[in-house]
Formats: structure tokens, sequence, C-alpha cells
């Protein structure tokens, strides 16, 4: 097992935002986690990347236990998040937000090898190398989070909601680029809204609602699931 | 006033200076170097109508140069704290206070800790730390003070931190004055020393009378740090600050250690506050609480802010307008405050980003305007 959370508890002061949860990914695995807005999806995702500090609960990684490690720590373990909407450096290029995804690496020649991969992944990214981050639509930014996480080499990629404020077209482009990443060998796990997409793409997946899990299966059988299919999918 | 912005916006003086051949570029900056160096003895007119001391009333101008200089000193590092890692501090005048303290109270026969020492160790009356070892220590002092304050406080964002930090400064001061028998307390410590050198017409190199001499070794001392400065900006750290600046929890999820280099931040921006401080305390030969008023904390910010945090030779150009002037212009001294109001709204609604911003500075703020625009247009 690569990933393992243990009945998770995450507070917002006295708010409780997860009341316990366990979730598990294996290697090579694509894990999906849906939910409705307020289920709790972003939280687990903060306290995954280390962003948010556990109240109770345990994270391993990789079968290290990383639940007291700051997200940088995190990072170097390959345990890598891409965060959700605009998270990322509006002020840098292009170029500069990338260079900042390969921040803890000193192995030149294979951040250069890594450089043509992300390219290569996102031929628009490499046409406006040189554009400031900030002026970009939002699909191109979502790319580019998503090409500075590669950035780091992750073992595990975490995507929070890469779909959010997507043309439909561009949803299909940026799930199609996901499972291509998954393919090169990277294990990811993807927190998604869009629960169609996010089922159809995943091996396994979880249903969250008010910060528990309520459901868990193959993307298969969730997809068949009448209740899923009636509260997410917007068919009864 | 946008007239005139526009046209200075017109020469694209940036995109000149990149694109001008190095040769051209040390040449300029030579010659502005050697005419900084000169400008104590300016005496051609019309240039001399920017001397302060034409009337009687006027201040020495080499020791108006000197200030400027020592305040230059200041934004500097003041600039890497607000421009460079975005944290605001408001109580930047503990450091300054900090470094002419230092010097005072181990480097001078009137100190309470030199006189300790003397009778402890048996060391006659007129020994005292030398200068050349009061420099190490007054560098240190304000690095652990940057360090003791930054721990705690560098978790608090935004508003918290600089109430904490405006705290601070105050502490440093009210100690000051209230440690008698360490500080010598509102009386203040005499007989700073100077830094040695020949004796010229049986008086210090360094004294009371040539302020320019004061002025040159000030400049010295911003030349280099303006160099260091400008290496750390592009090295990895600025690279941590630019990224924490900008989103704090991307550089997280990125690998950058946030708080680490916060830390690094407010030492560094510390250790030059208080090198500005001993320059300050010893051309004055005397240091006393009532020189670090909080006020002057404000007018550090005020300079970055204005001249534009983020860009050295912006924090540069708000040190010496805000220095400057108010010298050049004493005749209208009950004046002054309303027009530095004046001009600070002017600035903030005109040019928010500051006068000469980093073009990195001036992105991000249209960035956020954006954000701003959307969030409006979404309600």
């Amino acid at each position: 097992m690569l990933l393992e959370m243990k009945d998770a508890v995450l507070n917002y002061g006295k708010i409780q935002a997860l009341h316990g949860i366990s979730v598990e990914v294996n290697e090579g695995e694509v894990v999906s986690l849906i939910g409705a807005n307020g289920a709790g999806k972003t939280s687990t995702m903060r306290a995954l990347s280390g962003v948010r500090g556990l109240s109770q609960g345990q994270i391993t990684f990789n079968g290290e236990d990383v639940t007291k490690l700051r997200a940088d720590q995190r990072l170097r373990k390959g345990l890598v998040l891409c965060p959700e909407g605009r998270g990322i450096f509006p002020g840098m290029t292009v170029t500069e937000n990338l260079n900042m995804g390969a921040y803890t690496r000193k192995d030149k020649s294979a951040i250069d090898e890594d450089y043509d991969r992300v390219f290569g992944l996102f031929p628009r990214l490499l046409e406006r190398k040189k554009q400031v981050a900030g002026t970009m639509s939002g699909g191109e930014q979502q790319m580019l989070a998503i090409g500075r996480a590669l950035m780091s080499r992750p073992k595990l990629l975490m995507l929070d909601e890469p779909s959010m404020g997507l043309a439909p077209m561009l949803i299909q482009q940026i799930f199609d680029i996901i499972t291509e990443i998954s393919q090169q060998g990277t294990t990811i796990l993807v927190v998604e809204q869009n629960a169609k997409q996010a089922l159809s793409r995943s091996d396994r997946a979880y249903v969250l609602e008010t910060g528990n899990i309520v459901k868990t299966g193959t993307g298969a059988e969730l997809l068949d699931d009448p209740s899923v299919r009636e509260a997410y999918l917007g068919v009864a | 006033m946008s007239q005139i912005l526009d046209a200075y916006r017109g020469l694209k003086l940036g995109d000149r200076w990149d694109g001008a051949p190095k040769v051209v570029r040390w040449a300029v900056m030579l010659l502005v170097i050697a005419f900084a160096f000169y400008l104590p003895y300016l005496n051609i007119l019309p240039f001399a109508y920017i001397r302060t001391d034409l009337s009687s009333t006027g201040s020495d101008w080499a020791s108006v140069l000197f200030l400027i200089v020592v305040y230059m000193i200041v934004a500097v590092g003041l600039n890497v704290v607000i421009g460079l890692a975005g944290l605001l501090d408001l109580g930047y005048v503990g450091f300054y206070a900090l470094g002419a303290y230092s010097i005072a109270l181990f480097g001078s026969t009137n100190s309470p800790v030199v006189g300790a020492l003397q009778s402890r160790f048996g060391f006659s009356e007129e020994w005292a730390v030398p200068f050349a070892v009061c420099i190490p220590i007054a560098i240190v002092m304000s690095l652990i003070a940057g360090v003791f304050l930054g721990a705690p406080t560098l978790r608090l964002r935004g508003d918290y931190l600089a109430i904490v930090t405006l705290g601070f400064g105050e502490i440093i001061r009210i100690t000051a004055r209230n440690l008698d028998n360490v500080t010598n307390g509102a009386a203040g410590i005499t007989q700073v020393p100077v830094p040695p050198g020949p004796e010229i017409d049986g008086r210090n190199f360094f004294n009371t009378i040539d302020a320019e001499r004061w002025y040159w070794l000030a400049l010295t001392v911003l030349l280099l740090i303006i160099f260091l400065a400008r290496r750390l900006e592009h090295s990895r750290v600025g690279r941590a600050w630019l990224a924490i600046r900008e989103d704090e929890d991307a550089a997280s999820v990125m690998g950058v250690a946030g708080f680490k280099f916060k830390l690094w931040a407010f030492a560094i921006g510390a250790t030059l506050g208080g090198l500005a401080g001993l320059l300050f305390g010893s051309k004055q030969q005397y240091v006393e609480p009532n020189a670090f008023m909080v006020n002057l904390s404000f007018l550090f910010v005020a300079m970055v802010v204005i001249g534009g945090s983020g860009n050295i030779f912006g924090a540069l150009l708000g040190a010496f307008l805000l220095t400057y002037l108010p010298e050049r212009f004493r005749a209208f001294v009950d004046w002054r405050p309303f027009a530095f109001g004046v001009a600070l709204v002017a600035v903030m609604i005109l040019r928010p980003q500051g006068l000469v911003p980093s073009r990195r500075r001036a992105r991000e703020f249209e960035d956020r305007r954006h954000e701003a625009e959307e969030a409006a247009a979404d309600v």
C-alpha cells in the first residue's frame, strides 16, 4: 500500500470537517474521492498534503509515518498536491512556475528531462513559456498546476478538483492527460465534484458525505450504484 | 501627476536599461557612484540648489546626505522583509535602536555595561570594547533579536504580525528608557565611539565637523549592501520568498519551508537595520531612547511602500525623498506633516504599487485587482 490514512479527524476551530475517515491508495492505482460541496474533499487533501495537521488519526506513506511532517517535508517524500483553483504563482511566468515545482531537486539533467515531459503532455504550456501565469485562461492555469506538480517527480500525485471552472471539452482533455500520467507510472488520487468523469477514469473510488465516507468500491461499481447515480450523476 | 507618470512610463527606462550593453551599464553605474561621492562638494549652479544649507537656518548638507544614506540602508533592509518576503514589520525601529545601543553600550566609557566590565576585569577607566569588535556585537544582537521576535510571531499572518512587531519596537525603546542601570535611561549614553582613522589637523578622521567623511563611509557600506541584496534576491532564497509572497500554501506544497525562509528574511532585515543604527549612533556620538520613537517605524515602511516595494531602487528612492524633502524645505516646517500626508494618499491612489515598483510586484497588483473585480462581478 502506498498511502494509508486511518481514522483521520480534522478540525477547524470548533468545527469538525472530517469525522474519522480512512482512505487507502495502492501503487499504480487511480483513486477518486467524490462528494458534494462541503463534504470534506478539500479538507482531506489538506490533511494528506500537510497544509493542515490532523487532530486525530494517522497517515502512512510508502511505509513511513508522515502524520507529523510538514507539507514541504512530505513533498520531498514524493507525496505531492496539485492545489485547487488558482494554486499557481500568478506573478511568475510559466517557466518560473515549473521551476518552483523542482525547487527541492538538484539533479539538473533529470529536471531538464521533466521539462520535456511536461511540455510533451501540455504543448500549450510550451507555447506560453514566457507568459505570466496570472494572465492565462483557467484551463491553462490548471495545466500549469499539474505540470508544476509533476516537476517534483511525485510518487503519488494528489489532484484537488482539476475540473473546477472548466468547459466540458477542457474537462475531457484534462482527464485524458491524468490517465496518461497514470499510464506513465504515477499513482493518482483525485478529488472531484464531476463524479461521472472521475468514476469512469478510476480503479477505485470513495464517496464522501459531510465528513464521512459513506461508500466505496471500484469506479464501475459506483457508476452503477443507484444511490450514487441519484445523488451525483443526476439520474434516477 | 498622472501625465508625468505616463511620460515616465513612455521612456521605458527599465527595458532600455536591460537592453543596454554591459559596458554602458557599468559606465553609467560608475558615473552615478562617482557623482554620489562628489555630492557633498556640489557647488555648481543651478545644481547647487539641491543643497539644504543655502539659507542660514538650513541643515548641514553633508549631515543630511549621511542621514539619507543611513535611511537608505534601513530601506534596503526593510525591503527584504516587506518587499521580498511580504511580511509587514511595523517595529523596524527596534532593530535600528538595537544597533545604535549595541555600539553605545559596549563601546562608550560612559556606558554602565562598560563600567561593569572595567571593574570586573580591572581595566582602566578609559577602556571600552574596541569599535571593530562592536560591529559584530551589533550585528549579532540585531540578528538574535530578529530571530527571537520572528520565531514565535512569524506563524501569524498579515495584520497580526504587524501588531506584534509594532509592540516589539515600543518594547525596545521603553526598555532602553527604563533600564537606568544598563542604558542610563532617558539621559542616554554619551561618548559613543567613532570608527578608528588617522588624525588630521589634530582631529579624529571621523569627527563632528567633517560630516562628509561619515557620508562616504555610509555610502560605501550602502553600496556593499545593495550588491549583496541583489545577489540574495536572485538566489534560491529569493525565489522561495517570491513564492511565499505570492501564495504561501502553494509554496509549501511545492516544498518551500515557509517558516524557515520567513525567519531568514526577518533576521537579514534585522541585521541591516542594526547596521544602520550603528552608523547613526556612532556619528551622533550620543544615543538616547527618544531618538527611536514609533513614528520612525512608520516612516521606514512609508519609504519602502512609496518607493515601490520589492525593488531595491524603489526603496532607495523612497528613502531619499522622505529624508531629503523635509530637510530641503525646512522653511515650511509647519506644513511638512500635511504635505507628507497628502503625498502618501496621492501615491496610494495614483500609484499603489509605488513610484518604481519591481515589474513582478506590479503584475501581482494587477492580478489582485482582477481577482477583486471578478469577485465583485460574481456577487
